[in-house]
């Protein structure tokens, strides 16, 4: 019979050490040398961001309405209720949260919980009255010019309305009171500062979306899924090998937009940049994870390319890239809560214009990794072991 | 036949009532089968038989509809992990990248077993496949040959067990068929065993054993010799003038199951003996015609089987 002793066959059969690590970094290594060769995909990397950003170099106009507003109300008087209710009957402002300190003010502006902030100062109805012409300040998120600029610019006509009813025969004539409107973060309403961060995350949406949900079903079309499977590598395994090596491609492609955003367009970066790497890497990473989940669902590229775009277009239009987030309906704004690309614009946006720390940004941190882990979750059950 | 799956320790394969269809078509019955260890054990059968189907179920590829089994001792629908991790699978279609190197695909398979030394196992078996000048060159710029070599390096590199082979020659002129099979009697000497699926008759019989698959059945097994004898198939060999003419009179005749040329020879089969007899015993006074009653080739053997097959299962 064979030379070979059955007993010590069997024992050979163990796990390797660090088996999970070598089989990751085997699969990784074998997309890094296939992209490299895989030249129309690595001058995609650099093209479609750069080609996207020359293009898109305008603004869309809309007027949302009921866009979220705090106020600061340091004066409970009827006049400053009055001129509250006739700004909410513009139908511009909605009144979502009454704050009582100038800092629980400036957080809201500044997670983008609100869009505007009013603040009614002590004393208001009596400096009127007296005639001291005394100033109601308006601070607006100017990140999105289009969604603050109309707002504002109905602010002069409605507060005239409303005193009429309140101000008597004898009180002084025309303007007894200054509306100071205060533009924050983009003081000259410039729509690049709102559409290059926003523009970080809609390339990055579409170019790791296709790249992962190419990946599976493009080794199944070569035969090559066959051999692979022969193998001991687990879903989770393959799953790794080829999201890791994108990360980076990611990462480059981000820093490249990031940097033409900055030096061509002038775009600050006002928080931190080590938080802007990490949130968009966790972006990246969880783009990466959708894509590779849709690989796992269909049957050849093309599909995989036909729910890549099914799932760009809604990014597009309902994350608050193109419109105001705030200025869409309702079941619009569930299902754009569900896309990475809304968190991420929010997140891109406050850190670049609004210097937002990451504790600003919990929320929307919290929501991408909970989007992350659900996409990973379903690929690797997805992930077919045999070819049943 | 042996019907209870064992784990004896010299038995490589030993599967019990496989069986397996796609959207309601059967493409394997109840197939049963035991390959000893440190064997070669040839599979044969015409196209879609069911021969890739088997080989599949046995390396955890597909999952049987009924039926069990082991292979290397581990059974084929709860071990898969661990029986991929002792068998080389060489597919019928090349499988590995052909955007990768020879280097980069052996790496990719060392790395994928945990081998301690990818690079340096990489380098062993390019230099034992004799691709060492090639290592740098894409797999999909190989010719048919020199892929299929890096194919069974591939397999060949964790050490294997088992080896499972689909169809491994097709399209291979006959000299790199002939070192393949070589490398294969050598692997099969350091007692790993060797399952592999052919259409060629001539290496059914550098086998040790073969099996005989049509329509998802098996229809025969053992040592090529014990086939034959099995089949109870009497043959005439004919050599002489116009064949073709005489192959066309014999053709139908009662007890004349199969009629076939063999170049200059003419191969007259039939299972009944004596019915056959009485059917060529006219034409063998002819002087033009030299007939020798012999054994039938192992093809005859398979072009009956075949044929007999599609009565029952078609």
């Amino acid at each position: 019979m064979s030379t070979t002793d059955t007993n010590s066959a069997r024992r050979n059969v163990r796990e390797p050490s660090f088996g999970f690590w070598w089989r990751s970094y085997a699969m990784l290594v074998k997309e890094f040398i296939q992209l490299r060769r895989d030249r129309v995909s690595f001058a995609m990397i650099v093209m479609l961001p750069v080609m996207q950003l020359v293009l898109f170099g305008f603004a869309i106009n809309t007027t949302p309405r009921h866009l979220p507003t705090a106020v600061l109300l340091q004066e409970d008087s009827d006049l400053a209720r009055s001129i509250l209710k006739a700004m909410e009957n513009t139908a511009y402002f909605r009144f979502t949260h009454e704050v009582h300190s100038v800092a629980e003010f400036d957080d809201l502006l500044q997670s983008g919980k609100v869009l505007f902030g009013v603040e009614i100062p002590r004393g208001f109805e009596r400096a009127v009255r007296r005639g001291d012409h005394p100033a109601l300040l308006v601070a607006a998120d100017a990140t999105d010019p289009v969604a603050a600029g109309s707002a504002l610019g109905t602010l002069n006509g409605i507060v005239q309305t409303a005193l009429a009813h309140d101000l008597q025969a004898g009180d002084p004539p025309s303007t007894p009171f200054e509306i100071r409107a205060h533009s924050r973060y983009n003081p000259a309403a410039s729509s690049r500062l709102n559409i290059v961060p926003g523009l970080v995350g809609t390339i990055l949406t579409m170019t790791m979306l296709i790249f992962t949900a190419l990946s599976v079903t493009r080794e199944i079309e070569r035969g090559t899924m066959e051999s692979l499977l022969s193998m001991p590598i687990k879903p989770v395994e393959v799953m790794f090998g080829k999201i890791i090596p994108y990360v980076i491609v990611g990462f480059v492609q981000a820093t490249l937009i990031i940097g033409i955003g900055v030096l061509l367009f002038g775009v600050p970066i006002l928080g931190s940049l080590a938080t802007l790497a990490l949130l968009t890497t966790l972006f990246i990473t969880t783009n990466l994870a959708i894509g590779y989940t849709f690989s796992t669902i269909v049957q050849n590229q093309l599909q995989a390319m036909q729910l890549s775009m099914m799932f760009f277009l809604p990014s597009i239009l309902l994350s608050g890239f193109m419109f105001p987030f705030a200025g869409m309906p309702r079941w619009a704004q569930y299902i754009g809560e569900c896309l990475p690309l809304t968190h991420f614009v929010r997140i891109v946006r406050a850190i670049m214009l609004k210097g937002a720390t990451i504790q600003n940004l919990q929320y929307d941190t919290i929501a991408l990794i909970a989007l992350m882990l659900l996409a990973m979750t379903i690929a690797v059950t997805r992930f077919r072991r045999t070819l049943d | 036949m042996n019907s209870t799956p064992s784990t004896a320790p010299d038995i490589a394969i030993n599967v019990e009532g496989l069986s397996k269809s796609f959207g309601g078509r059967a493409v394997v019955q109840n197939l049963s089968m035991q390959v000893k260890r440190g064997s070669i054990y040839g599979f044969l059968g015409p196209n879609g038989s069911g021969k890739t189907t088997t080989i599949r179920m046995l390396c955890g590829l597909l999952t049987p509809d009924s039926g069990e089994g082991t292979c290397l001792g581990y059974d084929i629908r709860r071990d898969a992990d661990k029986i991929k991790r002792q068998v080389g699978y060489m597919t019928q279609r090349f499988s590995l990248y052909q955007d990768l190197s020879v280097r980069e695909n052996l790496e990719f398979v060392a790395r994928l077993y945990g081998l301690s030394n990818a690079r340096q196992a990489a380098r062993d078996m390019i230099q034992r496949i004799g691709l060492n000048g090639r290592e740098e060159q894409l797999a999909g710029e190989l010719s048919g040959g020199w892929k299929q070599r890096l194919a069974l390096g591939a397999c060949t590199l964790p050490n294997p067990q088992l080896l499972l082979l689909d169809e491994p020659t097709a399209g291979v002129d006959p000299k790199a068929r002939r070192d393949f099979w070589n490398e294969i009697h050598a692997l099969a000497a350091d007692g790993l065993t060797v399952l592999v699926s052919t259409h060629y008759m001539d290496e059914a019989e550098r086998c040790h054993e073969i099996a005989y698959i049509a329509y998802g059945n098996l229809l025969a097994h053992g040592t090529v010799d014990e086939v034959i004898a099995q089949s109870a198939l009497s043959t005439w060999t004919v050599t002489g003038d116009d064949l073709n003419g005489l192959a066309d009179e014999l053709s139908g005749k009662p007890g004349v199951d199969m009629v076939a040329p063999f170049g200059t020879s003419l191969h007259v089969s039939g299972r009944d003996k004596a019915a056959l007899e009485s059917s060529v015993a006219p034409y063998r006074e002819n002087r033009g015609w030299n007939w020798q009653h012999g054994d039938p080739s192992l093809e005859d053997v398979f072009i009956d089987l075949m044929g007999r097959s599609k009565d029952n299962f078609q």
